[in-house]
Parts: structure tokens; sequence; C-alpha cells
């Protein structure tokens, strides 16, 4: 039983790592802000905050550690709580009930730490602009330093994202 | 109710009866929302139909139905957040979704200007020897929804949960107000997007019923497709991850591809991985694409392939089964009080679907089992999961072989008067309950969705009860309920 399981992940279904030249990388990467052009090493500790999300972007967010991305093997890792983080992947609107949450959670992030704002309504409040439970994207309460597009961003464009956060940060 | 307006009785006398009959366990609640000056419930009667009724909130105030039937409490405080009524006669008038952060009170009704300064909140208490309070949340450590989590525990056991949400309140139901079908429907599909599928039939079906529509034989067929591919994915993630909860990785890994195939071939077929705006009202807004149907059997051959070994490696894996079996018990009584419905209801002996107790098509036509345990515990909610991953593969294949050919979106009728319709659907967590008031010139008056996690929180705390804190994660991974469904 043990031998059948450990047969179905091999070969490994884990897929290549998108190319330097690849052009949603270099558009991403492009659009980092000088802030995180620093070098952030070959690790990064993310802590996930949901500001308002439909829950859609955590679906995708939580893909990216299933074996086709396999998001550890490129030194990312998720963490528990901010104090360990280097980047804040934060999605939703923000909503005005979430607004000191997550302000305190940038708070509580120490130095040097990069914020992304992952989705449509991460970027601008997306559909739910306008409301009056909506303070607006993430920029509207903490500095962002990379917008990831997508409603819900897929995995593939996250860790893109991603990886453009790293390299541009060690350029 | 397929495409059928229930009853509504109107009046301050059919208000108390039915508030009586949910007391007697008569009826069952389905929904309990305010629309313009008036209050709104709908109930399910033991014979299976639904009854809507409807009291006017002269002076601001309505007859509270919590104070008979604790089921309608959250509803009734969200109801009173949003419209300013007063619930005469209930026992918790605390604010529920409005924290005191939004710029004014009462959006829907009564709005009055407000500084933003946060309220405070009172926590129910728990007193003796050695107890402590844990708060967790609304920041939570993985990656998940915020929501607050306040434990009152004696040593390691909890000795009472009691939720606080609302966090990721967004005004979806003051953002329909005035709104076009088309923007309705997109904010539809991203109340929870877990349930994108759902809620677009929810609101279509509602639609369709408001205007006399019917879709074409196809889009009925499609929609059921994307619904099961819905549940599928969504069963596939939490069998893995209630596992991971437990420390069993592995169970993780490989659900984690199955669900990962699931939603490849969902945008193979669909165009999007969760299938996000691919219903509309009228049918579907996308045809299956030419070689959608093969990516679909392709996914379901597989699954049938690996699936059973999973279950079997579930089931033979005593350390994992030491963790969910006898854990977060949910008794049936209380499963049957709050009408739960989805799989914490079916894992506590409560045989209820919508697709086959409310039929819509395509399901009004196929043959299919309801699983059901009576444990009430992980273990049962795992299995109920497991098996209803078989019962959908089965009908996704059923649908795709007797799929008829031609068009799959019907005209919606130019706008002429006002007209409201409902609908009660299978979500992959429960039933969603969707009302929609159509104004004269076509645009959305009112539109009310009711997920199945608002009367699946409250248990959550019950079911959590004795057990240990550091079982939690795994109880409410069993649960799974959606924040954003209920925060609205």
């Amino acid at each position: 039983m043990r031998n059948t399981l450990l047969q179905g992940l091999r070969p490994p279904v884990t897929e290549a790592a998108p190319g330097h030249d690849d052009p949603e990388l270099a558009a991403l990467a492009a659009s980092v802000t000088e802030a995180a052009e620093r070098a952030l090493g070959r690790s990064l500790a993310i802590r996930h905050v949901d500001a308002g999300s439909c829950n859609g972007c955590e679906l995708e967010i939580h893909a990216l550690g299933n074996a086709f991305y396999d998001l550890e093997r490129f030194g990312f890792r998720f963490v528990a709580s901010p104090r360990h983080a280097d980047v804040l992947l934060v999605t939703g609107p923000v909503t005005h009930n979430m607004r000191e949450a997550l302000k305190r959670t940038y708070d509580a992030t120490p130095a040097p730490k990069w914020v992304v704002a992952s989705g449509a309504c991460a970027a601008d409040g997306g559909v739910f602009a306008g409301s009056y439970a909506v303070a607006g994207g993430v920029s509207s309460v903490v500095p962002v330093d990379l917008v990831i597009p997508g409603c819900p961003p897929s995995p593939a464009t996250l860790l893109k994202g991603l990886l453009a956060l790293m390299r541009g940060g060690s350029r | 109710m397929s495409g059928q307006t229930p009853i509504i009785l109107k009046g301050e006398a059919a208000w108390r009866e039915a508030a009586r009959r949910l007391a007697a366990r008569e009826s069952a609640l389905v929904s309990l929302w305010g629309d313009g000056g008036r209050m709104r419930a709908a109930l399910r009667e033991s014979d299976g139909a639904l009854a809507v009724v409807d009291i006017a909130c002269e002076d601001g105030a309505f007859p509270s139905v919590a104070a008979f039937h604790p089921p309608a409490s959250r509803l009734e405080r969200a109801a009173c957040d949003l419209f300013g009524f007063v619930a005469i006669g209930a026992s918790d008038d605390r604010r529920w979704l409005d924290h005191g952060r939004w710029p004014l009170r009462h959006p829907l009704g009564r709005v009055q200007a407000h500084d933003g300064a946060p309220d405070a909140y009172s926590f129910l208490e728990a007193e003796g020897p050695g107890l402590h309070q844990i708060p967790v949340g609304p920041v939570h450590a993985g990656v998940i929804e915020p929501g607050h989590f306040r434990f009152h525990a004696g040593g390691e056991a909890v000795v009472r949960l009691e939720e606080r949400l609302g966090y990721v309140h967004k005004g979806v139901d003051a953002l329909m107000r005035g709104a076009s079908l088309e923007r309705a429907g997109v904010l539809t599909a991203r109340v929870s997007g877990d349930s994108t599928v759902a809620y677009g039939v929810a609101f279509a079906r509602a639609v369709e019923a408001a205007l006399g529509v019917e879709p074409p034989a196809r889009a009925h067929e499609l929609r059921g497709v994307m619904a099961e591919l819905e549940r599928i994915a969504n069963h596939l993630g939490d069998i893995g991850a209630i596992c991971n909860d437990a420390a069993f990785a592995l169970m993780h890994a490989h659900c984690g591809i199955l669900r990962e195939r699931t939603l490849r071939a969902a945008k193979a077929a669909f165009g999007h991985r969760l299938m996000m705006d691919a219903v509309a009202p009228g049918g579907v807004a996308v045809d299956l694409a030419p070689d959608g149907a093969e990516a679909i059997l392709a996914l379901t051959r597989d699954v049938r392939k690996t699936f059973p070994k999973l279950v079997q490696l579930y089931d033979n894996t005593a350390s994992l089964q030491d963790r969910t079996v006898g854990t977060g018990v949910l008794k049936a009584e209380l499963a049957r009080l709050y009408a739960a419905g989805g799989v914490i209801g079916r894992a506590s002996g409560r045989d209820f679907d919508a697709r086959r107790d409310h039929p819509y098509p395509p399901y009004d036509s196929l043959a299919f089992k309801v699983p059901t345990r009576r444990a009430g515990d992980v273990n049962a909610r795992i299995w109920v999961r497991i098996e209803e991953v078989g019962v959908s593969l089965d009908l996704v294949e059923t649908m795709l072989a007797r799929l008829p050919g031609g068009t799959v979106r019907a005209a919606l009728p130019a706008p002429g008067a006002a007209s409201e319709g409902f609908a009660l659907v299978e979500a992959f967590r429960g039933d969603v309950f969707a009302h929609v008031r159509l104004a004269v010139d076509g645009t959305v008056a009112r539109c009310h969705l009711r997920d199945a996690s608002w009367f699946q929180w409250p248990l959550l705390e019950a079911a959590i009860e004795g057990n240990i804190v550091a079982d939690f994660p795994l109880c409410n991974k069993s649960f799974n309920c959606s924040y954003s469904g209920c925060d609205l």
C-alpha cells in the first residue's frame, strides 16, 4: 500500500520553473517597486493576510503548495506569524472591519518587509470598490511593493509574482 | 421551489405563527432577512414545501424569531445591523456584522452617519476555577479567512467557544441594490469563491423564476457538470486538508494533486479554474469547450483509479483514525434543530440534500444516493465527503453522456414589471438560498443570498465543547464553514 501510494508521486508531477525570459514574470518583475530592490537572499517567509477576500484567492494560494507548483523548492515558505515574515501576501479588498488587523499585522512584521497585493480586489477594491464597508485596495492601508493581477490569480501567476519579487530584490 | 413561487404569508399573525412552528419543530428555518421596511423569513415545512412569511416593521421593530428559535439569532442580528430594526424579545441584541468601523449605521435602512470608532463587544463568559481565555484571530496562523474565536479553556479542554465574525463584510447587499443583472451576477460569483458555481446557479434560478424564463436543456446539464466539478474539487481539498490537520501530510499531497487536476479540467472545459462567472441568468455564459468533455472524462478516470487507494489509506491508518473518530461530535438533535445542511448535517443523520429534496434541473431527472452517517464526528464528515465524491463522479459522467446539443442561454425578456423569485440550490457545503426582487426597470431591488454556513457556524461551537484546544483546527476544517459567505 505504502509503495503504491509513493509511486503515485513518481515521476514527479512538479512542473518546470518559469524561465528568465517568461514575459509574465518579466512584466511582474518590472513592476516591483524600488523599495523591494534590495538583497532578499534566497529565502522568503510569507505571511498571508485575508483582508476581505471572497476566499477564491485563498484557494489558489493553497494550490501553490501542491506537488505541481511546490512553492518551497524556490525557498518560499508560509509562516504562522507576521513576526517571522519577510513578505505579507494580502488578498481581498480591505474591509473596514479588517483595516486595523491588517495595519497591526504590518506593524508586527519586522523590517525589511515587503507587501504583495494579490488579486483584483487587493489591487484597488475590485468589484467591491465603493462599498461603505470597504476601505479600498491594500495600498489604501499599507504600502504595496507588488500587485499580482487576476480574479483570482492562478497559482502559476502567483508563483511568477513571488519569483519576480525575489529576483527584483536581488538585482 | 423548482421554478415555483412559494406561498407568501403577510402580517404579524403569520409571523408569530411561523415562530411558533419553528419552536415546535414543525418547520425548519431556511432564512430570515430584511427587505425594504419589512422582515421576511423562509421556512421549510415537514412535507418539504417552502413558505415565506413577511412582516412590516412598523416603528422599525418586529417580534424576534430567535426568542423562540435560536438558529435565527445571527441572521436576525445581521438584519438589525443592516436595516436598523429592533428584534423585540431577542435575548442577544449585540451587533453582529457591524463592528462600529463603518462610516455609517444601518446601510440598507435608516442610514445614520457614524465616526467609525469600533464598538466594544462583550463575549459570553464562563466561570470556574482555573478557567482561562484564549483569543484567536481575526488573522489566523494558516492561509484561511479571518474571524475571531474566543475560547474558554480548563486546562486543555474547551469549556466554551464563541465565534465573532463579520470581518470580511464587504457590503454585498448594498452593492446589489440598483445593480444590473450582469453586475449582480459578478457580485454573486464572489460571495464565497469556493462555491461560485452554486451561487451562480442559485442567483440565476431566482432571476429565472422572477422573469419566467426557462434555460435550454443543454445549459441545465452544463450547470450540473460545473456544480459537481466544484463539489469534487472542494471535497478532495477538504479531505486532504483535514488529514493534514491531523499531521498526515501524505493524504494532503495526493488529494492536492487530484484537486489540481480537477481545476485544470474545469479550466480546459469552461475557461476558468474555479468556473467563476460561468453561470448566468438564462443559462450559462460559456459553452463546453470542444475538447472539454474529454478533459473532464480523463479526470474522472484518474480520480476513479487513484482515489480508492487514498480512501483505503485513510481507513487503514490507525494513528489518523485515532484523531478523527469520536472527535468534534455534533449531536443529531442539534443538526436537526439548526436544519444544518450539507456534509455537516448529513454526517449527523440529517438526510437532506436540496438536489434531491427540492429537485431542480438537471437533478430532477437523475437518480443518485445521498450518503449519510450517524456518528457526527470528524470521521463521519470525512466519510460523507468521500462517498459524495463517488456520487459526483457518477453524475458528471452521466450528464456528459446524455448532454443534449443546442444553445446554452435563453434571452431574458425586456423589463416591464416588478417581480421576485426564490431558489434553493445545493452547494458543496450545503444549501444556498436566494431571493431576488427585480425593479420595474429590470435592475436588482433586493438580493438576499444565504449560505449554508449560517446554520453550521453555531454548531461548531457546540461540537468543540469538551474537546482539547489542539483539536480545534481538525474540527474547524471538518466543518469548513465559509466566512465570506456569511459576512457578505
